[in-house]
């Protein structure tokens, strides 16, 4: 699927976010002012120290948490606190019901949004082959190794035909080998639907390999430092990691982190 | 759901030993207080032929039956509403946990007062013992749902009932039917203990009867049948337990 890179899918404007202590605690300013605009289909990381409040933008985002200030437009209809249609999510943790096979799992948004049986099963069918597990259909996630438990999060994602993704650390508990391996299927995944992807990470090799685009944050309250564009091309594979540029893209990552990711160590070690 | 080895052989090896045990306190101390495995048997075997029992087994049953079902319903209804209300758990908690220190029958003649000397009472005071296990388990099962789980179910736009019944329930199942499992025990014990201060029919009734006639036959013939059927019941709640547990 061909991606149209030019229009603007999402757009944040001066956000912030504070938490309000309970008891008069002193308030914390968690994020922002962020200004960003994603571009319909393109695949965009942020990277960023520890406590920077990447999960909090990506919460944001998906109308998990309302902003204090500033606004999130999504195809043009402003998110205020609530889910909007077309935005999925995969968190790190593993939110696989353990209750359910892994094809009720997948089913399980479908259902809930009242698709005909008929259409779930096929959909669901489909993303068990897309991602490889089709003979465990029927075995429970605890059958299953932490990363395919993870594909099936992201299946039971992508069977909802989300027009923007977003990934939160979704491989921060696998180890090194599948977690290049999932950044394929990832990035198959993403030419396959054309899907705008949003991806939070702490790994700087991931965003380099997968994004179009890097996002830097600073430490907290998080803002963006800086853009950082990997110019690759969109059939781009794990094997990118080889060339000299992928190299040079995580230096200037590093050479921004450096001294954030200082300041976020130098304020855990004053606690 | 497939039981290992130790699993099977675990409870009948205690059996074997529990019997053999029952055997040599009846060498030790004789016909006055006790009766071997043997003539228990023998006569559990001819109180169930005889027609007069079964009034008294079919009483404790029904009073057995309806206790477990009010002790469950409210128990899980309880609960989820503690569980899911953090104020009303905050404020309901040390009182249910209060209760459930006191010895319920100090609290039997108000029942018996309540409900009059009848079914009603044992009833009430069955339940009275199940439900406080159930409802702190379920309660305490409702609060530790993985949050996950629950930004999963906001993620999928599900509705707060919706979230309850697809969501925390099944994701508490386990620890809830712990506390069925748990509820099913002192529900039975309150059933009988009913039966045996205040009523006029039931196996509880058919004891204390028996305690003060001396019938060591009745009295051993009837704990048996309790212990069995208590047994049998708790050894399979147990291996649904576990068969739960294991997909958590």
């Amino acid at each position: 699927m061909p991606h149209d890179t030019n229009k603007v899918h999402v757009s944040l404007r001066h956000v912030t976010k504070t938490f309000r202590r309970a008891g008069g605690g002193q308030d914390v300013h968690a994020l922002g002012p962020i200004d960003l605009d994603l571009k319909r289909g393109e695949f965009f990381a942020v990277v960023g120290p520890s406590g920077c409040g990447k999960s909090t933008l990506l919460e944001v985002l998906a109308g998990l948490t309302p902003v204090t200030d500033g606004t999130v437009v999504f195809e043009d209809q402003p998110i205020h606190g609530n889910v909007p249609d077309g935005v999925g999510v995969v968190f790190q943790e593993d939110a696989c019901f353990p209750w359910m096979t892994v094809s009720d799992n997948i089913a399980f948004g479908l259902r809930q949004a009242g698709i005909p049986a008929a259409e779930t099963a096929r959909r669901v069918a489909a993303a068990l082959e897309l991602m490889g597990l089709g003979q465990f259909a029927r075995s429970h996630p605890a059958q299953l190794s932490g990363g395919m438990r993870q594909r099936v999060c992201i299946a039971r994602t992508l069977v909802l035909q989300p027009r923007l993704i977003l990934l939160d650390e979704p491989f921060g508990a696998l180890d090194q080998q599948t977690r290049l391996l999932m950044g394929e299927e990832v990035l198959r995944l993403w030419r396959e639907t054309g899907a705008t992807i949003f991806l939070i990470t702490h790994a700087l090799d991931e965003a380099a390999m997968l994004a179009d685009r890097i996002g830097v944050m600073s430490a907290r309250p998080g803002r963006l430092l800086e853009i950082v564009e990997t110019g690759w091309a969109p059939d781009r594979d794990s094997t990118i990691v080889e060339t000299p540029e992928f190299g040079q893209v995580t230096a200037r990552l590093w050479q921004w982190l450096r001294v954030e990711s200082m300041k976020s160590v130098g304020r855990m070690d004053r606690r | 759901m497939s039981l290992t080895r130790i699993e099977i052989l675990g409870p009948i090896l205690v059996s074997v030993a529990l019997l053999a045990i029952w055997q040599c306190a009846y060498w030790l101390i004789g016909d006055i207080a006790l009766r071997s495995p043997g003539q228990t048997v023998r006569f559990a075997g001819e109180l169930l032929s005889r027609p007069t029992f079964w009034p008294h087994l079919v009483e404790t049953a029904k009073a057995f039956v309806a206790a477990l079902a009010i002790a469950s319903l409210l128990g899980l209804t309880i609960g989820l509403l503690l569980g899911l209300g953090k104020t009303a758990g905050d404020v309901f908690e040390p009182m249910l946990i209060a209760l459930y220190s006191i010895p319920k029958v100090t609290l039997y003649p108000i029942l018996l007062l309540s409900f009059g000397l009848g079914l009603s009472a044992k009833i009430a005071f069955g339940a009275l013992h199940g439900f406080i296990p159930v409802a702190l388990f379920t309660m305490n099962a409702a609060r530790n749902v993985r949050p996950i789980f629950l930004k999963t179910g906001r993620v999928m736009k599900l509705s707060r009932w919706d979230v309850v019944r697809k969501i925390v329930f099944p994701a508490a199942l386990p620890e809830i039917f712990t506390g069925l499992r748990v509820g099913f025990s002192l529900t039975m014990i309150g059933t009988v203990l009913g039966e045996m201060f205040a009523s006029q029919r039931g196996l509880g009734y058919l004891l204390m009867n028996a305690i003060g006639l001396h019938h060591v036959d009745v009295i051993m013939a009837v704990t048996l049948m309790l212990v069995l059927f208590a047994a049998v019941i708790s050894f399979a709640l147990l291996a649904i337990d576990r068969h739960l547990h294991k997909r958590f």
